[in-house]
């Protein structure tokens, strides 16, 4: 039925909460994360997909080590960077990728674009395309922009972080940190997720991720910051820091912002820090050779004391490098599976449909 | 005297049976013959019922005509069987003094293909501060008082609001959404908003303002209509209202018996509205709840807006779906099919029992009767087209949705407003004036 093409439940079907258990088609659910086009979101990639992108982002780790850069795997390829939200690791992550290989790239930030005159994204982003932008990076403060994009525009977007949605490439760095401190296994592992779930993109994105790796994640926090349903996404939900962490095999503390005091969904930083923070007490709970990640920027002594942050099971540092070899490999892929166009007059016809 | 207009070989809504209709001047007459006839519609096959009326529409006029304007809207209406609309007033200006709702009334009257009903504000501006002219709006021709998109926040105006409507024995039309519960939601709260990482709206937000204008009603004997009631927790509310022998009444809309959160799938605006779609639990509540007669009517929420509006990042579209050309396809097709509504009940809810709700003159057929009336083909299939639309809005989240049920022609006043090809209507006399297309 066509309605279901569009992503479009008839009454009853249940399609797309269906998708967290596996029985249905998410090339028909979720047509544009399928894409290899885009990089949407880490939802409805498989396994041989996610695990293809990591061997991809090893080569390329064992490629930038030896060095004789820069490649040119991107060579003729215009790489926008769209940055419609204050971001320092992503940003400058993706632009080292993008000119590693070759690329020709440009960024765009909100502040001094025409988006601060009134323009809308959607006409910010069709001019920079009419431009001859093959690739669209795009980071953004509304979940969903990035599918926006890729729903209107005749361009290959790749998601660098929307709003509380997904933040697909930081899922695959994580997701390659660990499979090197899992030396390489995913079954019957367990990530505990630790903190604001409710307002983390980077919290889904490693959900979606390790639930088609086979991993289990517990996650725990607040109950003002733990959004309706998550146990449905495919994880468990535990009632104590400790309990969550007792026996896994790797800890994420995800970042507080301290806005969050102000809207009464939490008393004092202290209060969370004492219940929910990362303690060197609490990490004696995981599993022997379990790790602590953090997506950054950290909050020293809200979500993880200094001590925990600096200490030997700390592999935020590889997480930061990793992202750079990641990056190259979302680019490689999303560039190679693009239609071969650019600078051209059919990429200026205007609101082209390709959803 | 004029011609007679006849329609032949209709079968009754309500009795089944094979009957011939007349009428002349605007006015069902009795024994139609087919000799006096000017013009005949052969309804072989069709069924004939009282026009629809939709007591909750946006006609986005005056101020908003990019969207849709009156002639556009009511063009809508007729070609979803309607014979009457009563229009929001959230318009710009607002309709919060007599010369605007008149204003509608004639603009209406000009150009209009059904009979326009404007809601007045329930305060200046939509404000939630000063009351609006109630008397003033009733004389002027509204048949009922709404804030309608911005709830009266303050239960001290809401009570005084439904005391002194009672003068003008107007109900008031509640759309219930607390806005601190609702926040800056823009989706049912819920496993899908969670996927998406988009803010959600809890069933609370409605259900709470439900509730408190429940106690209202009871501590001032007002008129409440809770609007488009979305979860179960509100018809709950509505159900204890009843229970209570409060004067309250209740209306749902076609997408919360069709549809549920899941439809917002990849960020599709088309699946955006206020209240928002809930989940199957409250998808299901809505149907037992028409089912058991505790919701009173059905109305659309034709809320239309421009294709640039719409296309945008999910948090940044407007709310709304048109409605008027798809609601009797849906109930016949998700009601009627399914065995939960008789096909009569289902057209009560959409013609005699708004007509009661908002007091408007019954439409029964019967000789005298202004001729507001629509031949509906209940088994004809068709494929929902958002292109094909007469309303200038094409948001719509059942595009591409094969139905079942079509109004073939509407009359409103004896004026033939809408006809399908298919419908063969024979001019006997080359009258112009007996014409009943003609302006």
């Amino acid at each position: 039925m066509k309605t279901a093409d569009r992503g479009l439940a008839q009454p009853g079907a249940g399609l797309v909460s269906s998708l967290a258990r596996g029985d249905v088609d998410p090339d028909r659910v979720l047509p544009l994360h399928r894409d290899p086009r885009h990089l949407l979101g880490l939802e409805g990639l498989d396994r041989a997909g996610i695990l293809a992108l990591l061997d991809a982002a090893e080569t390329f780790r064992a490629r930038l080590r030896t060095g004789g850069m820069p490649f040119d795997d991107l060579r003729g390829v215009t790489v926008l960077l769209g940055f419609f939200e204050d971001s320092t690791r992503t940003r400058v992550s993706f632009e080292l990728a993008a000119r590693h290989l070759g690329a020709t790239v440009t960024t765009l930030t909100t502040a001094g674009s025409a988006i601060s005159k009134g323009e809308s994204l959607y006409d910010t982003v069709q001019n920079v395309r009419a431009m001859g932008v093959d690739l669209v990076v795009v980071r953004h403060v509304a979940s969903g922009a990035p599918y926006f994009l890729a729903r209107h525009l005749d361009v290959s977007v790749i998601n660098a972080g929307d709003g509380r949605h997904e933040h697909p490439t930081q899922g695959l760095l994580d997701l390659m940190t660990l499979r090197d401190a899992w030396q390489g296994r995913f079954e019957g592992r367990r990530l505990a997720l630790v903190g604001d779930i409710a307002h983390s993109r980077v919290a889904r994105s490693a959900i979606f991720g390790l639930r088609a790796l086979g991993a289990s994640v517990t996650i725990v926090g607040p109950r003002t910051l733990l959004p309706a349903g998550i146990s449905e996404l495919g994880c468990t939900l535990a009632s104590t820091v400790e309990e969550a962490m007792e026996g896994a095999d790797a800890v994420m503390a995800l970042r507080l912002q301290r806005e969050r005091m102000d809207g009464g969904l939490l008393p004092s930083l202290g209060e969370f820090s004492r219940v929910w923070g990362l303690t060197p007490e609490r990490v004696r709970l995981l599993n022997r050779d379990a790790v602590v990640l953090h997506p950054g920027p950290m909050n020293r002594g809200v979500e993880v004391t200094a001590e925990v942050a600096d200490s030997e099971r700390s592999v935020i540092l590889d997480q930061v490098q990793n992202g750079v070899a990641l990056r190259c490999a979302v680019l490689a892929r999303c560039a190679a599976a693009r239609p071969a166009r650019g600078f051209d007059r059919a990429s200026i016809r205007p609101n082209r449909e390709v959803a | 005297m004029r011609p007679i207009t006849l329609i032949r070989n209709a079968r009754h809504w309500r009795t089944g049976a094979r009957v011939d209709l007349g009428f002349r001047e605007g006015l069902i007459v009795e024994n139609p013959g087919a000799r006096e006839a000017g013009s005949v519609i052969e309804a072989e096959g069709l069924m004939v019922a009282p026009g629809l009326v939709d007591l909750h529409a946006h006609l986005r006029e005056p101020g908003q005509s990019v969207k849709e304007t009156i002639a556009t809207g009511t063009r809508a209406a007729a070609a979803g069987g309607f014979t009457s609309v009563c229009c929001m007033p959230n318009t710009q200006p607002v309709l919060d003094a007599a010369v605007q709702v008149e204003w509608v009334r004639e603009r209406a009257a000009a150009v209009g293909f059904c009979r326009v009903h404007p809601i007045g504000a329930v305060t200046m501006g939509q404000q939630g501060e000063q009351l609006a002219p109630a008397m003033a709006l009733r004389n002027a021709g509204a048949v009922a008082l709404s804030d309608d998109g911005r709830p009266v926040v303050k239960a001290s105006i809401m009570r005084r609001a439904l005391e002194y409507a009672l003068h003008a024995g107007l109900p008031i039309v509640c759309h219930e959404e607390d806005p601190s519960l609702k926040g800056e939601g823009v989706m049912n709260e819920g496993f899908t908003s969670t996927r998406l990482g988009l803010r959600g709206i809890p069933n609370a937000a409605e259900s709470v303002m439900a509730r408190r204008d429940v106690e209202l009603a009871a501590l001032t004997g007002g008129r409440v209509h809770l609007a488009h009631l979305s979860c179960a927790e509100s018809l709950e509310a509505l159900r204890d209202a009843k229970r209570r022998g409060l004067a309250v009444t209740g209306e749902t809309c076609p997408h919360y018996w069709t549809l549920t959160d899941e439809a917002v799938g990849e960020f599709d605006t088309a699946a955006r509205m206020n209240p928002p779609l809930r989940s199957a639990a409250d998808r299901d509540a809505v149907i037992a709840a028409i089912a058991d007669g505790t919701l009173d009517c059905f109305a659309t929420d034709h809320a239309p807006h421009t294709a640039d509006e719409k296309r945008a990042p999910f948090d940044q579209a407007p709310d709304g779906i048109v409605g008027l050309e798809t609601a009797l396809a849906l109930t016949l097709t998700f009601l009627v099919k399914p065995g939960h509504l008789t096909l009569e009940r289902a057209l009560d809810l959409w013609t005699d029992e708004p007509r009661r709700v908002f007091g408007l003159r019954p439409v029964r057929l019967e000789p005298g009767d202004q001729a507001d009336l629509v031949l509906i083909d209940p088994d004809a299939e068709w494929t929902v087209d958002p292109e094909r639309f007469q309303s200038k809005g094409r948001n719509t989240p059942f595009a591409g949705w094969r139905v079942s049920g079509r109004a073939l022609a509407t009359v409103c006043g004896g004026r033939l407003t809408h006809v399908d090809p298919a419908v063969h209507v024979a001019r006997a006399r080359r009258d112009a004036a007996a014409d009943p297309a003609a302006r």
